[in-house]
């Protein structure tokens, strides 16, 4: 064999790794009863769409549309009623928490410390997944988690304590932990909610700048509309429980859709980077 | 960043081994009758170097008959109870649970019990007659821990303060019918302040000894597998999950190894209170909250606890005697509160 067809063969290799569909979910359904005997008090109703590494996807919906149900199918810790999520062809629901931890990262609302620990120690645990239960960190531990914090631009936290840093100090540690996990796809749930507007923009450019770095394919829920038109690569709608379109942002940002969705009258511009912006007008 | 690293932790362990010493030293020194060091170490110095075929018999009695055994004892049971408090501390992620706060050292007590009453009445061989106490003493303190997690919970969600009264309710409502029993039957129960404070007095066969020991390394190395698991859970369970902690395999050997070291502890030493809370919580101030120090610090430091504690028992009233629990109580009782109010605050 030659060395410029071998070189041919790994140009296509590149390129068919780099259009692989990484994440899939097929059919998904749920539903949650307190009495198996009753109607279940909530479903959500077969979901589908694909993501491929890179690409930001963000479940968009108000309250109670079924967002972060979705999330949690995502991410292993429900097993669905019918259908399953693929995450480069293995179905997730079925991996150990230990195989899911290593290729699977979820970014919580709240973390809760109950003795203090330092921003370091708060990272290394992203790594907890990837030794034996009884090993100590290696060099390659910390140094992985030495980079995730320099990567949301956290180094200079490193040694302050948990609790004595801001809101989004915190998120941003939270970020690296999940990056130390040297995901294949980060899951966020509702990331912004305890941020101020700076907070937000910072968290989220820094999201779109890793997702293309370090190749994840990244899933936010929100409820934040103009944050997901900005952001997302493909946005999922989502009304009581029900999927009602997948598609780019300029595709799913129609103004009747939006307001039946949300339940408020509002207007949609498009700025001159094609991406939507969404004026919430009130009652009149 | 400063990961833990082995050496590390042999360097606490190996401070803690020393104090740990100096502790025993001062036990077999101190005592209704004292015992000179002196005379003792020059004794044991011509054994070594066969100029004595032995030591002299007072101390023989003494020491090998009447200290050492309750030394050892409390070593044991320090370290049990101080493991044993550290693991419901992570599992019920409340910083103030311990075997006897939670009422679980009472059920412990109140299992001992009935298999004492019931063993004269089935016909076992005298080594599974003697095996029978401690599996009751396990069997009350993991019906009792299932029951104040479930009356800890409010909404699904454990509630700490809600956690805490039911174990505090449990345990009294546990020893009102221990004293019920101990008052209607008599025979081979032991004293009542043996079950409601505890005590290191009562001799116990040679066996029993290594049936102590064989069972603290085996349930305390089975949690130790789940350090830094532990370490994890303390953010919750959920989270936990997602960092790729198994965490019903976690709660169950958790849940089982640490009612098994309570039980151990109970059926051979009665209700000894607060170690469990005080150690752990020392040993976190000075070596942090990681779980792969702080348990084997923690029964360490156990141990060194229970011995101090007992030799102020044996001594501050001698020739009379106070339960050693009395001594932890005096101490825990207050830290309890303190700590129970700053975390209210």
């Amino acid at each position: 064999m030659s060395a410029s067809s071998s070189h041919a063969r790994h140009l296509a290799e590149a390129s068919r790794l780099a259009n692989e569909i990484r994440l899939s979910v097929e059919q998904v359904s749920y539903a949650y009863s307190a009495n198996p005997a009753q109607a279940p008090l909530f479903t959500l109703e077969a979901t589908s769409f694909q993501a491929r590494p890179g690409e930001i996807v963000a479940i968009l919906g108000p309250n109670a549309s079924g967002k972060s149900t979705l999330l949690k199918l995502i991410s292993g810790a429900l097993a669905p009623l019918s259908g399953r999520v693929l995450l480069s062809g293995f179905v997730i629901h079925s991996l150990t928490p230990r195989n899911r931890a290593q290729r699977i990262a979820v970014v919580q609302q709240e973390s809760t410390l109950l003795f203090p620990a330092r921003a370091w120690e708060f990272v290394l645990q992203g790594r907890h997944a990837h030794g034996r239960s009884l090993r100590f960190e290696s060099e390659d531990d910390v140094l992985i988690a030495k980079n995730a914090l320099a990567q949301v631009g956290a180094a200079d936290l490193s040694d302050r304590w948990m609790d004595q840093v801001s809101g989004g100090e915190k998120q941003r540690v939270i970020l690296a932990r999940a990056l130390a996990q040297q995901p294949l796809l980060l899951l966020l749930d509702e990331p912004t909610l305890h941020l101020d507007i700076a907070a937000q923009i910072g968290l989220l450019d820094s999201l779109r700048r890793l997702a293309a770095e370090n190749r994840y394919t990244v899933v936010v829920v929100t409820h934040e509309l103009n944050l997901a038109a900005e952001y997302a690569d493909q946005v999922v709608l989502m009304q009581r429980g029900r999927c009602l379109r997948v598609g780019p942002p300029a595709s799913i940002y129609q103004r009747e859709l939006l307001e039946q969705v949300f339940q408020t009258p509002l207007t949609v511009e498009f700025g001159s980077s094609g991406r939507p912006r969404v004026n919430v007008s009130g009652t009149q | 960043m400063r990961p833990l690293t082995l050496r590390r932790l042999l360097l606490q362990c190996t401070v803690l081994l020393l104090i740990l010493f100096g502790v025993v030293i001062i036990a077999i020194k101190f005592g209704a009758v004292p015992v000179s060091l002196y005379a003792l170490g020059r004794d044991m110095w011509g054994v070594l170097f066969h100029q004595r075929s032995g030591i002299s018999t007072d101390y023989v009695l003494i020491i090998q008959n009447i200290r050492l055994p309750r030394i050892l004892l409390g070593i044991i049971v320090g370290a049990s109870l101080s493991v044993a408090g550290t693991s419901f501390q992570a599992l019920l992620r409340n910083p103030l649970a311990d075997p006897y706060v939670l009422g679980v050292s009472s059920g412990a007590g109140l299992g001992a019990i009935l298999a004492l009453i019931v063993e004269p009445h089935l016909n076992l061989s005298p080594m599974l007659a003697a095996l029978l106490t401690p599996l009751g003493a396990f069997l009350g303190a993991a019906a009792t821990i299932t029951a104040v997690y479930f009356l800890g919970r409010r909404e699904g969600q454990i509630d700490s303060t809600t956690l805490l009264l039911g174990g505090v309710i449990t345990g009294s409502f546990i020893s009102a019918i221990i004293m019920f029993l101990m008052s209607t039957l008599s025979g081979n129960l032991r004293g009542l302040s043996f079950w409601l404070m505890g005590e290191l007095s009562t001799p116990l066969q040679k066996g029993v000894y290594w049936f102590l020991g064989i069972g603290f390394l085996v349930a305390a190395g089975a949690i130790y597998t789940t350090a830094s698991d532990l370490n994890l859970l303390l953010a919750g369970e959920k989270e936990a999950m997602h960092l790729g902690v198994d965490v019903p395999r976690v709660r169950l050997v958790v849940y089982i190894a640490a009612s098994f070291l309570t039980g151990l502890a109970v059926s051979v030493s009665g209700a000894i209170g607060y170690v469990g809370l005080i150690v752990p919580h020392v040993m976190r101030l000075m070596f942090g909250s990681d779980h792969r120090t702080l348990l084997p610090t923690a029964a360490l430091g156990g141990a060194i606890a229970v011995v101090f504690a007992d030799t102020l028992a044996r001594t501050v009233v001698a020739p009379s005697e106070l339960a050693v629990g009395a001594v932890t109580a005096v101490v825990g009782a207050p830290l309890f509160i303190y700590l129970l109010r700053k975390r209210l605050a």
